[in-house]
């Protein structure tokens, strides 16, 4: 048996169907506009933008609109990775918050605690999203709606039920959070770089593999012999790592831990991440798509901003509209995938 | 040399023992047959032996070593590679990655090669016959494609033993051809293969050994060679080898219950549906069992599915009684008096949470009430008449179908559609997993409804059942009619005929040409 | 064979119990919270603060309901907060045109998103969770955008009545929820539409082969749904005095999520206990009202509330079948 049928030149068309071109094509192209349309719609946004309203193509604006973008930039990283396994994190929002007063109330020792301990706080939280989820096969929705609660009754319990604000005491630490590098806030650059290495985790690391096979389908994943809970308990604790984070670099720039902010802010965050291709459903999506996204609702908000009178309650019921759009474009794009 | 030993297995469920004191013994380079009916204990010594589960005693020896797997993952460290029934891959993720999922080649800074891992994953495939572009979706490849993957993945992992459950169940014949090419290479190599499969012909054609497993024990272990079919048949089913031969293979009774002259119940009128149906039309008449023939994907389920308004169609026609049909949605469907019974059972059949009674009485609601309020002793009625017709094996109507054999699943699944008291009753693959005793009334079912005056279309992937149910078989292939058998063509040999003339392929070489070496 | 079933026995026992802890489970704490109070706490059993616990429930038990017939169908709203401020805001708009024409208004704006939410679910096929997601953040936006982002207060006295006047002894509200808990837990035991939700939950799938109006159902539902989040927004207007559309019904979705979950209705869909739901709902308040009682300070309370949740879905979820 040198030969099997495998050498057999025809084996191959039996396997392979006919009209195979054509699908890899309409595969590749609706693939793409599935993985770049938000970047589209930003670019088309911008466009509009800056020909409707003269100050949104000044250096500072673009400045203004990259620091508020940082926070949500974080937590929309975070969101990423769980939804591409297939969850959701709905505590990030109080996390946020969490982190921010933790950020504050640490920065009296210093610059380094002020970031490692909403960093240890939220971390721990995920952990225990992560240990829930994996080994309980509870509904992410719900551990995490959980967590939400709990991490916001903590946030109050530290700070005489949300009465108190703390200052942040470290000077190095709002030099941070207001200071730029080349025009442009430190946070931005911090992020930056987050966002790279988050970017190079997903696409070019065995557990970004795992990620995305976890969410794809789960019970095939453990069988192939992917680490599934070990994956689903990380992105839960980088999804809480990077919340406290942004909390963190919330409170720099405010120069104080706010106890009101943050409501809603983890729904923002499925919004921008939906918004730029990830599924839901999980198994696929992109960090380009989430920094469009995040970014696409940012521009929107400064827009907004800027027509000045506008209510800036508009901000939503636009928001809303866009989600909804491209949910629904995505949903029909997925559709005509799996027909071809 | 022996590769892999079972020694007295058991495992326990509450409620089941599901392996009572298995054993076996693989050996290196031999093609293992593991055959039970559903609920024999297959799947559960699969996974004991995989790492899905541990055993409640008894051991485990691989390679003259006792083991016990943690995971699937530990089994596989080991070279413990399975290939399960549906194609276990991550279709969302290209064919390359799944190839390589888990062991993805690195380069010198840790991260992904993905060039590299595209270039070996083509390579890879081209020896299972996969020619396509490694970073396509999974998903999009056809199922026998996909399959392969999975194969050749568990070859890449350099697996010692390979077990495969039910590999040949999705694959059209040209594909089972590979599939032997591949299996037959991996026996010269020394590796030994667990082959799960309920279709006799493979066994004989691929395995030199069998086991035979029924309710949880070990009835027979031995060569296949030496072992006659039917008593292969009759020590799986526990039945008397007389008594299977007295029956046959089906239940059918084989006489035709069509009255050739009356007008047909059901019309139908040049399908299309983009790609998958071209013009298909037949009819059926009271009385009539039409079957419907051809390979996997020929479009005989999406015909099925069409007809009862459950498939998107760009043209065609559909005439219960010689009425047409409003509107091409399910609703107008049952509402004409079509019922249909969907291939996937669990997923699309019956709805496992809910009773027998709620199942049997869901399509007839509306009669079952007043003014929106339903009236439980009116389903009471109903409930009780088709769980006593159809023999309905449950503990009581409220019982949840869920818990309940394949077969009374199915059989509450028919009950539901005959409470529609529906006209046309399509069938698509209605014995499929279940057991021998089910099936069999099933198949006698089928005939008392055809002589009862229904129309019936079944769909079956087994040819004997097809050509016995069916007074009339219409052949499909690509989505097209290509040839209808009546009267005296119902045969075996005819069916395939058809569906290989219809075929202007070149013949593949028989598969007795390369492993006589 | 008599070993054997002493060896199987504690094993049923333990299914048994883990049978009965979800569907009961919630019934036994709202007891022993009971009992614990009214040995422990001062005027438990007062009037008065029975009285006040059962306004402070209603609206939560309004939106629940909905919830629970949308988590039947293993969907879920995260809306319906925003629905209630919607109503709100729309209620002084049209208190000119008397009560009704007001109510009215509320209403059908609240089946409008329902409406708008069924669609996308049915129709579409989104996932509910990102499907009711964007009237989630839409709605309340709109409702701002509509009231001016301004607290309106409301004299009507008609209206008013809804909110704080008694009928036999009981407050309007109170009786209100009380029919609507007795309405759906008619629809979901006795109508074809109740049976029908429940097989859609359980396999939607199956239900379309079976001819079941599987579209008209799920939007009927999230209409449903929708309108009882209506009916509770009006009467948290009528009952706080004033419409505030940036504080009426905000995460109310959690404590209706959490009432549903509670009360032992799987998130998998396919069964809807309502006097479960209400359970669950009255336990929450009792816990709450059980800990400022006993001077502990909101944030215990979240954090207890979190806990809670997590012991009743643990409790609840699916166990995986063999």
């Amino acid at each position: 048996m040198t030969q099997g049928i495998m050498s057999d030149p025809e084996a191959p068309a039996a396997v392979v169907a006919a009209d195979v071109r054509r699908a890899e094509r309409t595969d590749r192209i609706v693939g793409r506009i599935q993985r770049q349309g938000a970047l589209a719609v930003l670019v088309a946004v911008v466009i509009i933008a800056a020909i409707a309203f003269p100050n949104f193509r000044s250096f500072d604006n673009t400045a203004t609109i990259l620091v508020a973008a940082a926070p949500p930039m974080l937590i929309a990283l975070g969101m990423t990775f769980v939804i591409i396994t297939g969850g959701i994190d709905l505590s990030v929002g109080s996390l946020y918050v969490l982190g921010g007063v933790v950020s504050a109330y640490a920065s009296q020792w210093g610059l380094l605690p002020a970031f490692l301990a909403p960093l240890a706080v939220c971390g721990v939280i995920g952990v225990a999203n992560g240990l829930l989820i994996a080994y309980t096969r509870m509904a992410p929705f719900i551990v995490t709606l959980a967590a939400l609660l709990g991490a916001r009754g903590l946030m109050r319990a530290i700070s005489d039920e949300g009465s108190t604000t703390y200052l942040v005491k470290n000077s190095t630490f709002r030099t941070f959070g207001s200071g730029s590098f080349l025009g442009i806030g430190y946070p931005v650059w911090l992020v930056a770089v987050i966002v790279l290495i988050g970017i190079v985790m997903l696409s070019r690391t065995r557990f970004g593999r795992a990620a995305y096979a976890v969410g794809g389908n789960q019970d095939a994943a453990s069988l192939m012999g992917v680490p599934v809970r070990r994956t689903q308990i990380w992105v839960y604790v980088i999804s809480g790592l990077l919340a406290g984070l942004a909390g963190g670099i919330n409170a720099a720039k405010l120069g104080s831990g706010v106890t009101v902010l943050g409501t809603g802010m983890e729904l923002d965050a499925i919004a921008a991440v939906v918004i730029g291709g990830t599924l839901l459903t999980g198994g696929a999506g992109t960090i380009a798509g989430t920094i469009a996204g995040v970014l696409l609702l940012g521009v929107i908000q400064n827009m907004i901003n800027q027509v000045g009178n506008l209510n800036s309650s508009y901000q939503q019921v636009i928001s809303g509209a866009f989600l909804a759009v491209v949910v629904v474009a995505q949903t029909y794009l997925a559709r005509m995938r799996r027909v071809t | 040399m022996t590769l892999l030993e079972v020694v007295d297995v058991r495992k326990a469920f509450p409620g089941v023992r599901a392996l009572d004191d298995v054993s076996f013994t693989l050996r290196a380079g031999q093609v293992h047959a593991l055959v039970g009916e559903n609920g024999a204990g297959k799947s559960t010594l699969i996974k004991v032996l995989t790492g899905v589960y541990q055993p409640d005693g008894g051991e485990v020896r691989y390679r003259d070593e006792q083991v016990t797997f943690a995971t699937p993952m530990d089994a596989q460290r080991a070279g413990i590679s399975t290939i399960y029934q549906e194609v276990n891959l991550i279709p969302l993720m290209s064919v390359a990655h799944n190839l390589f999922l888990g062991r993805e080649p690195r380069n010198r800074f840790g991260l992904l090669d993905e060039d590299r891992m595209n270039r070996e994953a083509s390579e890879i495939l081209l020896r299972y016959g996969v020619t396509t572009d490694v970073r396509r979706q999974l998903g999009t490849l056809a199922l026998g494609a996909q399959q392969m993957v999975a194969l050749a993945r568990a070859v890449m992992i350099d697996a010692k033993v390979v077990i495969m459950d039910e590999p040949t169940s999705s694959l059209e014949p040209r594909e089972v051809e590979t599939l032997f090419g591949v299996i037959r290479h991996l026996h010269a190599q020394g590796i030994g293969i667990i082959y799960v499969s309920h279709r006799l012909d493979e066994l004989y054609q691929i395995c030199d050994a069998v086991t035979i497993l029924r309710d949880g024990k070990v009835v027979h272990t031995g060569t296949l060679a030496g072992l006659e079919r039917i008593r292969l048949v009759s020590l799986m089913l526990g039945r008397d080898m007389a008594e299977v031969r007295r029956e046959g293979a089906t239940a059918f009774s084989g006489e035709m219950t069509g009255d050739v002259h009356a007008a047909p119940v059901l019309r139908v009128i040049d399908l299309n549906s983009r790609r998958k149906l071209h013009d298909i039309s037949f009819d059926v008449r009271p009385g009539e069992v039409v079957g419907l023939g051809g390979l996997l994907g020929a479009g005989r389920s999406e015909t099925i599915k069409a007809i009862g308004g459950a498939y998107p169609l760009d043209g065609g026609d559909v005439q219960v009684d010689g009425k047409d049909l409003k509107r091409p949605t399910t609703v107008a469907a049952v509402k004409a008096g079509i019922a249909i019974q969907p291939e996937d059972r669990k997923a699309e059949g019956i709805v496992a949470g809910l009773s027998v009674r709620e199942n049997i009485a869901l399509a007839v609601l509306p009669r079952m009430s007043k003014l929106g309020i339903v009236s439980d002793s009116r389903i009471d009625a109903i409930v009780q008449k088709y769980m006593t017709r159809l023999r309905i094996k449950a503990s009581s109507p409220n019982q949840l179908v869920g818990d309940l054999s394949g077969g009374n699943q199915q059989k509450v699944l028919l009950a539901r559609l005959l409470a529609t008291a529906p006209k046309v009753l399509l069938l698509d693959e209605p014995t499929r997993g279940i057991d021998v005793g089910a099936k069999a009334e099933v198949q006698s079912l089928i005939d008392e409804l055809a002589s009862e005056g229904l129309g019936v279309v079944l769909v079956s992937s087994d040819a004997e059942e097809l050509i016995e149910g069916a007074d009339r078989v219409v052949v499909l292939r690509d989505g097209v009619v290509v040839g209808t058998l009546t009267g005296t063509e119902v045969t075996t040999e005819d069916l395939l005929e058809t569906i290989a003339s219809a075929a202007p392929e070149k013949n593949s070489p028989a598969p007795e040409d390369q492993y006589e070496h | 064979m008599s070993t054997e079933a002493v060896a199987t026995r504690p094993a049923i026992d333990m299914a048994r119990i883990r049978a009965w802890l979800p569907a009961y489970g919630v019934y036994a704490a709202i007891a022993l919270l009971v009992l614990y109070n009214i040995a422990f706490t001062p005027n438990f059993l007062a009037w008065s603060n029975v009285r006040i616990q059962l306004i402070q429930v209603a609206p939560i038990v309004i939106v629940a309901l909905g919830m629970a017939l949308v988590i039947g169908t293993e969907g879920i709203d995260l809306s319906v907060g925003s629905v209630m401020a919607l109503a709100a805001a729309l209620i002084p708009l049209y208190l000119g045109y008397g009560v009704v024409a007001a109510i009215a208004v509320s209403l059908i704006a609240g089946a409008a998103v329902g409406v708008v939410n069924g669609t996308l679910v049915a129709k579409v096929g989104l996932q509910p969770i990102v499907a009711t997601l964007a009237l989630f953040v839409g709605g309340r936006g709109l409702a701002l955008v509509i009231s001016g982002g301004q607290l309106k207060d409301v004299r009507n006295p008609d209206l008013l009545f809804l909110g704080s006047g008694d009928l036999v002894g009981l407050p309007v509200l109170v009786w209100t929820a009380a029919a609507l808990v007795l309405i759906i837990a008619f629809v979901v035991r006795r109508t074809v539409f109740g049976r029908r939700l429940l097989a859609i939950g359980g396999n939607r799938a199956s239900s379309e082969l079976a001819g079941l109006p599987v579209r008209r159902v799920l939007i009927t539902v999230y209409i449903v749904c929708s309108v009882l989040a209506s009916i509770a927004g009006i009467l948290a207007v009528a009952r706080i005095q004033s419409s505030d559309a940036s504080a009426v019904g905000l995460l109310i979705e959690l404590s209706a999520i959490t009432a549903v979950v509670v009360g032992g209705t799987p998130l998998t869909g396919g069964k809807v206990r309502v006097l479960g739901t209400v359970a669950g709902a009255l336990l929450m308040q009792l816990v709450i009202a059980t800990m400022i009682k006993h001077n502990l300070r909101p944030s215990t309370t979240e954090m207890v509330q979190a806990v809670i949740i997590l012991i009743a879905v643990y409790v609840a979820r699916e166990r995986k079948t063999r």
